[in-house]
């Protein structure tokens, strides 16, 4: 390594080069496209990496920029999908109807619950989210005429999607909705986290203390951003609902929430993209592994999750800058 | 009557399975502010070495049980070194993913070893039968969950109030700086303290096997269960948790015999309304 490739200063054009705006976001929707023409008989699995990507932005509004440590994300996942699926099954099969109801359901059960949850923190609030989680599948397991139980809602028909565009059987119309669906879900997340009240949330999540000597309604806003986080879980939710015309108990699974935090921390919170990434990682992986030893695929994953935990707790993102710190580091030392 | 009585007698006996398990959770918890959701792991190892043991290799059940508790401690010392130290300094979102992947990995190690089936771990026959109070005729192995429990309870009680041992760790996590510069090896008061909680785990899941069945994906089902021992009872109390314990015990057995159809949903409201109004528990200090 020669001593000029480690100058603060070509360090510092090597990273504003890669700060084009929306970059990332360019790139990352040429490879959605790309992937509907690479991978053609494996859409129905791209569709489910984008409910999950769709999934794991929610969370990172609510703990990446607000700080919110939950185990409890998946209440607001069910929820939604267990909404427009009823709602596809007793009223209406139009899948964008379906999600607004998916929305607000999400964001009604955020709402109510944070106003208990975002009273606490740490560990109780650990707790209550996942209380929270535990309450909602319990009801959908006891409400059994309606929501099937354990045998999960089945008889979710979906109608063509703005009337023109049929759900299909290898899922291309899937595909192209759920892509959709996903940027624009994105584009509000980036103004949300770039407004007033997504720039006060960062605040909180460095020190609430400071936040309230400025007079930030802390707890209100601490309930909004978690309010409009639930609105994009529901729509998650929903997504999958239509997508997969099937709802059943696993979407209230702890275990739902547990891999969506981990996605999170793999990319990296408080990025957008991050989450992308972790998801893509996160899931290639589980496939990968589970395809290869369907019984040891949970030890892969463990083993994943504790070597970002130890070696890159930034996440995948992080890697650069590690790096980078570490050369400059290097540099005044040597100064 | 009979039926109070019943609730009353599984609830204390569910109860005090509950205690021994989440006890360690609460000591690494409020003591060394650890979140640990790999706790129940040590109880599915204490159990799953307890079946091997008795079912494979043909042990008897006196020489197993404790046998298998020392397996689980010696595992307990070993991630301790390898890997807990490491967690005891990252921040509570990293430990708790961390402990996650753990979990995890124990899982899939036990999966691929004994498969996912039941675990059983058959009780000898001098445990079987059943004893006449006169008022009431009950399983040996109730009473001896509940036996264990009361002496595991003021076994601790003096452990920690009395013994140098004690004052050493509550020491060591008041201020660890000063501790070690007062010549306490806070290491290993360290990894003495998550020993003795693993051992513990071990014990509950060998002795609660009945109520609590032992499988492969036994730390992910029961861990809720126990993180709301330790919330509800106030993490680092010790009287907190053997309160929220018996409490927790005897509400769900009575919920589940009165209420089968809402339980659940009454046990985790009541859960909530309480931690709603006391986040740190019912004899939590913070």
């Amino acid at each position: 390594m020669t001593s000029d490739l480690q100058s603060p200063d070509q360090i510092r054009s090597w990273t504003t080069a890669v700060r084009v705006p929306l970059l990332p976001e360019a790139a990352m929707l040429t490879c959605a496209v790309a992937a509907f023409y690479a991978f053609p008989y494996d859409l129905a699995l791209i569709t489910r990496f984008l409910v999950m990507i769709l999934f794991v932005l929610s969370l990172d509004l609510v703990l990446g920029y607000a700080g919110i440590a939950t185990l409890g994300h998946a209440a607001l996942y069910g929820t939604g999908a267990y909404a427009a699926g009823l709602f596809a099954v007793h009223v209406s099969g139009d899948p964008l109807t379906g999600l607004a109801v998916g929305a607000i359901a999400g964001a009604v059960l955020a709402f109510v619950s944070g106003l208990l949850l975002m009273r606490s923190h740490g560990l109780t609030l650990l707790m209550l989210s996942i209380a929270v989680t535990l309450i909602c599948q319990e009801i959908a397991n006891q409400a059994r005429d309606l929501t099937g139980g354990a045998d999960g809602l089945r008889g979710i028909r979906m109608e063509p999607v703005l009337g023109m565009f049929k759900f299909d059987f290898i899922g291309r119309t899937g595909y192209w909705y759920a892509l959709a669906v996903v940027v624009v879900c994105y584009a509000v997340l980036k103004i949300v986290t770039l407004s007033p009240l997504g720039l006060s949330v960062r605040g909180i999540k460095d020190s609430a203390a400071r936040m309230v000597a400025i007079g930030s309604p802390v707890y209100w806003r601490l309930v909004t951003v978690y309010t409009i986080g639930g609105a994009i879980a529901g729509v998650a939710g929903a997504l999958a609902a239509q997508v997969t015309q099937l709802v059943s108990l696993e979407v209230y699974a702890f275990n739902l929430s547990a891999e969506a935090l981990i996605m999170l921390i793999l990319g990296g919170t408080g990025r957008l993209y991050g989450a992308v990434i972790g998801v893509l990682i996160f899931m290639t992986v589980h496939h990968v592994a589970a395809a290869v030893d369907p019984f040891n695929w949970l030890f892969i994953i463990g083993a994943l999750i504790l070597g970002v935990v130890f070696f890159v707790p930034s996440g995948v993102l992080g890697i650069p800058k590690a790096i980078s710190d570490l050369f400059r580091r290097r540099d005044n030392a040597r100064s | 009557m009979s039926l109070l009585l019943n609730i009353a007698v599984d609830g204390i006996a569910y109860g005090m399975i509950l205690f021994m398990i989440s006890v360690g959770l609460s000591v690494t918890m409020g003591l060394m502010r650890v979140i640990n959701l790999a706790h129940g792991a040590f109880a599915l190892v204490g159990g799953a070495v307890a079946h091997t043991l008795i079912l494979r290799w043909g042990l008897g059940y006196y020489v197993a049980v404790p046998l298998a508790i020392a397996v689980t401690i010696g595992s307990a010392f070993l991630s301790e070194r390898l890997l807990f130290r490491r967690i005891y300094r990252l921040g509570e979102l990293q430990q708790v993913l961390s402990t996650i992947g753990i979990t995890f990995m124990v899982i899939a190690a036990v999966n691929k070893l004994l498969g996912s089936s039941l675990l059983s771990i058959p009780l000898p026959a001098s445990l079987q039968h059943s004893l006449d109070l006169g008022f009431r005729v009950l399983p040996a192995h109730r009473l001896v969950v509940i036996l264990a429990g009361i002496a595991v309870t003021i076994g601790l009680v003096l452990t920690l109030d009395r013994s140098r041992f004690g004052t050493r760790l509550r020491a060591s996590v008041d201020n660890r700086n000063i501790a070690s510069s007062l010549g306490i090896n806070t290491d290993r008061i360290y990894a003495a303290t998550f020993c003795l909680g693993a051992g513990l785990a071990a014990l509950g899941g060998i002795l609660g096997s009945e109520l609590l069945p032992v499988d492969a994906y036994y730390p992910l089902r029961y861990m809720v269960l126990f993180l709301i021992v330790v919330s509800v009872g106030g993490m680092g109390s010790i009287t907190g948790s053997f309160a929220a314990a018996l409490a927790l015990g005897v509400l769900e057995t009575a919920s589940r015999y009165l209420i089968p159809d809402a339980g659940t949903i009454v046990f985790f409201a009541l859960v909530m309304a309480l931690l709603a109004f006391r986040p740190a528990g019912l004899l939590g200090k913070a």
